[in-house]
């Protein structure tokens, strides 16, 4: 299946937001911007939703608390209760070092692997570059074009494209989503 | 796009648009390795090898092949351990709390500093894990399901909780770090223009694109990683600070040791970070983006950790008199007056003395009196924890035990080692990956770029305020404006 791609190519990351506001208006659907760096504001722009990786975190920093906690319980009031310098059995404040530490390794470590997974991040992933100019100075809002869009609806993309002051506006087909 | 006063030092020198960070920051990886590059591997790869050789030695003989004895059971070993882990903390500090209070100037120092940290954390480890003796039972430290029983490691233990500290530590500054690399890594694999080189980053950058979701996530990720690590850097060193503080010896049960070692920590991570950029901005060209302001920044955390440090010597030697104690007592007129007094007074000079030299404007912004200072500072927290374990141990309750410690060849031999590894690493790094985050670089250059910062100053200012002129440096002319970066 091939992925065909629409996109104009700004020079600025305030311009960029500009046209985003400016395209979006004219009710046309934005599939991505592409930026070298974050910047910010325009996920307002886009309308993105706030991303809920740090809810993730949250849960994954509780579960591993919850289990840290239970484990050291478990192992020393009934699995192989010990004395230990003539303390209870159920030692509270001693385990709250591991806790902590375990806590923020299952946040920590679970969260990376989210973000990696939800972004189809991992060693060796290939994706066809739509322009290599992208991780470097220049910025894009792209459209993609399927079978759903007409001839007509495409021009309309590449004039608004370059009304919104886009310096060059590009299509590109590739194999493989970028 | 929020704009910044003129009277801030630029961060970023010189003419510069996006493309031309790009271009002088992914310089160093894309150039052939210069002589000085391979001159200094090479050297740094003897000193590893031969600090292999003695890991080797000590685990084929023992560790009866190092100077320890029945009175003083840590040495050179869990110096170094605590020394090393200590310089880490520079690099967690800068990507982390300075991070959530928006200092803009760790933009620069950051990478290097994080990856300092992970090569700090590996040499530190290493001298937990060959102090066992029977390093092939290290597994024996994880809980797991064991047929022995099952028998748990005691979590009640801080030197367990070491385990679980420096594990946790090294793993979060890990992904930290390299999840901050990816997209540096697409940039370079973006222009790479030989084959290899394309590939290698290709794998190495995760197909990263730069799609606008993707860097929500990885901004929401960056930030709460940056949370975590805060309490994580501080719970760090407390933790190393309990291996001592839980004992009953005297000079190591006080409840000052853990805000102590945090602050010490910090202390000696900025000094070597310092040693570390001075060369590097020198050697890499990176002059512009690792400027004076920068260095100046670092010097003033110095000033105030070197203080922290300071008053907690005084206080320690205060509560000695005060508790009344006579063992207390004892153990701090030893500390100065005992067979130990040097490494006690190299430590008083290193850390508390010449810190304080950096109250002077001057002294702050000295490309060649920091690179000294930082030197000073790193030898003298290795004082300072040599002091803490070797004198502390040597004479305690009984003088029937009392003795002496020297470190033998194998000793200073591993010792040497971890700074081989440690350099090595480091090299490698600064060839292989951009030491300065370009992705942030960018995101701050319209904000701190000295033409960028002169450009909207001629917007706002110029046509009222003729004294006002922005000055090739960006700034505007007054005696006290050299301190306004921090």
């Amino acid at each position: 299946m091939a992925n065909k791609f629409i996109y104009g190519i700004y020079d600025d990351e305030q311009k960029l937001i500009d046209a985003v506001e400016q395209v979006r208006s004219q009710g046309l659907k934005i599939h991505d911007c592409i930026t070298p760096f974050p910047v910010h504001g325009l996920d307002e722009a886009m309308g993105l939703k706030e991303s809920r990786l740090h809810i993730t975190g949250f849960l994954y920093g509780m579960s591993g608390f919850a289990f840290a906690f239970s484990f050291m319980t478990w192992v020393f009031t009934s699995n192989w209760p010990l004395i230990i310098g003539g303390k209870p059995y159920f030692s509270f404040p001693a385990f709250i070092p591991v806790m902590f530490e375990f806590t923020v390794l299952t946040a920590s470590v679970l969260m990376t692997f989210t973000f990696l997974a939800r972004c189809g991040l991992y060693p060796g992933r290939f994706r066809d570059t739509l322009d290599v100019r992208l991780t470097d100075d220049r910025f894009a809002m792209v459209f993609r074009s399927d079978a759903s869009t007409t001839p007509e609806s495409a021009n309309q993309i590449v004039q608004a494209l370059r009304n919104s002051g886009a310096l060059e506006v590009n299509e590109k087909e590739m194999s493989r989503h970028y | 796009m929020k704009a910044e006063s003129i009277i801030r030092d630029p961060l970023v020198l010189g003419n510069k648009d996006y493309h031309q960070v790009s271009v002088d920051l992914t310089k160093p990886i894309e150039d052939k390795p210069t002589r000085e590059w391979l001159i200094a591997i090479s050297i740094t790869s003897v000193l590893m090898t031969f600090g292999l050789f003695c890991i080797f030695w000590e685990v084929w003989f023992g560790v009866g092949t190092w100077g320890l004895n029945r009175t003083v059971g840590w040495g050179w070993d869990i110096t170094n351990f605590v020394w090393w882990i200590g310089i880490g903390h520079a690099g967690t500090l800068i990507s982390a709390i300075l991070l959530l209070f928006r200092q803009k100037w760790r933009t620069a120092v950051n990478r290097s500093a994080e990856a300092m940290t992970i090569f700090a954390v590996i040499c530190a480890g290493l001298f937990p894990v060959f102090h066992m003796g029977r390093v092939w039972l290290i597994f024996f430290n994880l809980p797991y399901p064991n047929s022995r029983g099952p028998l748990w490691p005691n979590f009640n233990s801080p030197l367990l909780w070491d385990v679980f500290a420096i594990s946790t530590y090294f793993t979060v500054s890990l992904l930290f770090w390299y999840t901050g690399l990816i997209p540096d890594l697409a940039l370079v694999r973006d222009r790479a223009t030989n084959k290899l080189r394309k590939v290698a980053y290709t794998i190495l950058s995760f197909g990263w694109t730069g799609s606008a979701k993707h860097w929500q996530r990885h901004e929401s990720l960056s930030l709460v990683l940056a949370g975590i690590s805060t309490p994580l850097v501080l719970s760090v060193h407390t933790i190393v600070s309990f291996d001592f503080a839980t004992s009953v010896i005297p000079g190591w049960h006080t409840t000052i040791f853990p805000p102590y070692f945090v602050a010490g920590a910090i202390f000696s991570g900025f000094a070597m970070v310092l040693t570390l950029l001075i060369i590097t901005r020198r050697v890499l060209h990176l002059e512009d983006y690792i400027t004076i302001g920068h260095m100046e920044s670092m010097n003033k955390i110095i000033v105030l950790t070197g203080s922290i440090v300071g008053s907690a010597y005084l206080t320690e030697l205060f509560t000695a008199w005060y508790s009344q104690n006579l063992y207390e007592q004892y153990a701090f007129m030893n500390r100065a007056m005992g067979p130990y007094w040097w490494s006690y007074w190299g430590m008083m000079t290193c850390n508390v003395i010449s810190p304080q030299l950096f109250w002077f404007p001057k002294l702050r912004r000295s490309v060649w009196f920091t690179f000294f200072m930082s030197i000073v500072i790193n030898c003298g927290m290795w004082f300072e924890r040599f002091v803490i374990i070797v004198t502390s141990l040597h004479r305690d309750y009984l003088p029937s035990s009392w003795s002496y410690y020297s470190p033998t060849w194998v000793e200073i031999g591993m010792f040497l080692g971890t700074m081989g590894l440690f350099l090595t690493a480091f090299l490698v790094f600064a060839k292989t990956m951009p030491v300065i985050a370009i992705a942030e670089i960018k995101a701050i250059l319209k904000s701190s770029g000295e033409a960028q910062k002169i450009a909207s100053s001629h917007m706002t200012f110029e046509p009222h305020h003729p004294q006002a002129q922005p000055s090739v440096r960006g700034v505007v002319h007054h005696p006290d404006n050299h301190s306004n970066n921090g």
